[in-house]
């Protein structure tokens, strides 16, 4: 049985320097991967490192070497094209060796474009078509509601991802059913495949929607870890509502030619621009 | 009546066996749970509401979420049974029944209701005539179509007890307790109910009473033919297809389109190994208007219907 974390928990400055320490090896490691597969989505990576080195090095409640513990705390990797940040993640918190990331996308890897809970410890459910992760983490998080777990529930999606209507359907459950042991994290980098959020399928004003919804809605700085860490950490009881985390980030945030560029969303870097990144991320 | 007359005259609605047998799973197995999308009575899940009020998720009309969270459910330690309109079970959610459910292969099993043309006049959008090709090709997923009350209760049963994504389809049509020599069931192992050497009758689900009604007037005109009764589509039972090969002549009877359901699975096979004549009976696609029992009678699903296809059969044989 995994031990609940003491309530008003705070970040010190020495978890701080392991999850920026872990964030950035996360970017470095999953550029390299893209790097060699010549395949992945670096730009999602980037927006979403800070979010999962807070929660695997400050949040989460998981054994690595019991990664199906019943009483471990989820978390579901929605937007799952962006594997190269999950797997490293993932790696990093010991679900399985770090040599295993350079078989990336390789023929019969476990390491598949987008994640396969059969391949993978750590992998709760196999994601990729976006849309799929609330509706799944609503349902984990029902199961700990019926038993009366301390276990919580944690997925992150993209913010284009919103525009699928299966969030939406989930939404409505999740709030219906106050169910306060779940949380959604959306990764508001505002930039989908090939343009802007706004420019697409305008979802501003998200929190407005998530209230209307019946969420308790939380706005931090994506890429701050005192900020990740104190609406993450935060004690749900009693709440009686599902909390939405918007965190604003920036597609390709640590590189200076990637940053809040949409080319990036699938770009693949040369010998020079992963050369430059190495330099930048440090 | 399209339904073959039967020697007591009492008809059953599957459901009934269904929702009893998974009220009494439920009383010794606390793991399960039933999910639904605003369809407690349609599934005739009244009695497992009453009597385990916690363990009855309703998501309302949404049946991506429905299917998902059944997933979760399982990811929960739960033992989930999804239970809705096949049409909309099957045809709104089906991405999610192929990632969360069938690839990520989890212990989740899904209850197709009303399936096939039950619903009659409310027309195409309401018949899932689709269902079982589609979900043919999760290839891990187990498909069972139970043919009468009594192997209703058994699907039920063997889908809980099998670790994995099973797929029951339950009608509401009428059907009568099929006669068994040994009644024995068990996932993927066809039921032979009538014996037979000129050919083979291949049906499940609501068809099955109509083969074996039409075998019975086959033999009074001298032809011997042989029903099986295929309650599991996937995976088929291949070696009761290689025996049904050996009569020279089969024909496929289902509650389904003629394209990727039943017969498209036996014909997968028979092409492969001993390809004999081959009649494939069902509906051709969209359906006119009208109540499900004039629809079979329109396409021949009617025991003189399946006679006849049976005879141009045999006749096809070199």
């Amino acid at each position: 049985m995994l031990s609940s974390p003491p309530a008003g928990r705070t970040l010190t400055n020495d978890m701080t320097l392991i999850i920026r320490d872990k964030a950035l090896w996360i970017r470095r490691r999953s550029f390299q991967m893209v790097y060699e597969a010549r395949l992945g989505h670096p730009g999602g990576d980037f927006s979403a490192a800070d979010i999962l080195a807070t929660l695997y090095f400050g949040v989460l409640r998981y054994d690595p070497t019991n990664p199906t513990d019943p009483s471990r705390d989820r978390f579901v990797m929605s937007k799952g094209h962006c594997t190269g940040a999950f797997y490293a993640v993932l790696a990093a918190a010991g679900y399985f060796p770090e040599a295993d990331l350079s078989t990336y996308m390789k023929p019969l890897s476990m390491l598949n474009g987008h994640p396969n809970r059969n391949y993978l410890p750590g992998v709760e459910t196999n994601t990729g078509p976006l849309g799929h992760g609330l509706p799944v983490a609503t349902g984990i998080a029902i199961a700990g509601q019926i038993d009366g777990t301390a276990s919580r529930t944690f997925v992150l999606t993209g913010d284009g991802e919103l525009q699928e209507g299966s969030n939406w359907e989930a939404a409505l459950t999740a709030a219906h059913r106050k169910l306060e042991n779940l949380t959604l994290i959306i990764d508001r980098n505002r930039l989908q495949q090939g343009a802007r959020t706004e420019e697409t399928a305008s979802l501003d004003p998200l929190d407005d929607k998530w209230r209307a919804f019946g969420w308790h809605v939380e706005v931090v700085d994506g890429h701050n870890y005192d900020e990740l860490f104190n609406v993450l950490s935060e004690s749900p009881k009693g709440r009686g509502k599902p909390l939405c985390v918007i965190a604003n980030t920036f597609k390709g945030k640590g590189v200076s030619f990637m940053h809040d560029n949409v080319a990036w969303h699938h770009g693949v870097p040369n010998a020079e621009q992963f050369e430059q990144a190495m330099v930048e991320l440090v | 009546m399209s339904a073959a007359p039967q020697p007591n005259g009492v008809y059953f609605d599957c459901r009934d066996s269904f929702a009893a047998t998974i009220e009494s799973l439920a009383e010794a197995d606390p793991r399960i749970v039933t999910v639904v999308s605003d369809s407690v009575g349609s599934s005739k899940l009244g009695g497992f509401k009453t009597k385990f009020p916690d363990r009855m998720v309703n998501v309302g009309i949404a049946e991506q979420t429905l299917v998902a969270v059944g997933a979760g459910l399982a990811n929960g330690g739960k033992l989930p049974f999804v239970s809705a309109a096949s049409c909309f079970l099957t045809g709104r959610a089906l991405e999610q029944v192929k990632a969360d459910i069938a690839y990520s292969n989890v212990n989740v099993k899904l209850i197709g209701q009303s399936s096939g043309v039950a619903y009659g006049e409310l027309g195409p959008t309401h018949h899932s005539i689709e269902d079982l090709a589609w979900l043919r090709l999760f290839n891990n997923m187990k498909l069972i179509v139970p043919a009468d009350p009594w192997q209703t209760e058994q699907a039920i049963r063997a889908a809980a007890a099998y670790d994995g994504p099973v797929f029951v389809r339950v009608s509401r049509m009428p059907v009568p307790a099929l006669q068994r020599r040994n009644p024995v069931f068990e996932i993927g192992v066809a039921e032979t109910l009538v014996d037979g050497t000129d050919a083979t009758i291949i049906a499940n689900g609501t068809m099955v009473h109509r083969a074996v009604a039409a075998a019975t007037a086959l033999a009074a005109e001298g032809i011997s033919a042989r029903v099986v009764n295929m309650a599991t589509v996937n995976p088929l039972d291949e070696t009761a297809i290689a025996a049904a090969a050996e009569t020279g002549a089969i024909v496929t009877v289902e509650e389904h389109s003629v394209r990727g359901g039943l017969g498209g699975a036996v014909a997968e096979i028979i092409t492969g190994t001993n390809p004999v004549p081959m009649r494939i009976m069902g509906f051709p696609g969209f359906v006119p208007t009208g109540s499900a029992d004039w629809l079979m009678d329109h396409f021949g699903l009617t025991p003189a219907g399946i006679s006849d296809a049976v005879k141009q059969t045999i006749a096809r044989k070199k």
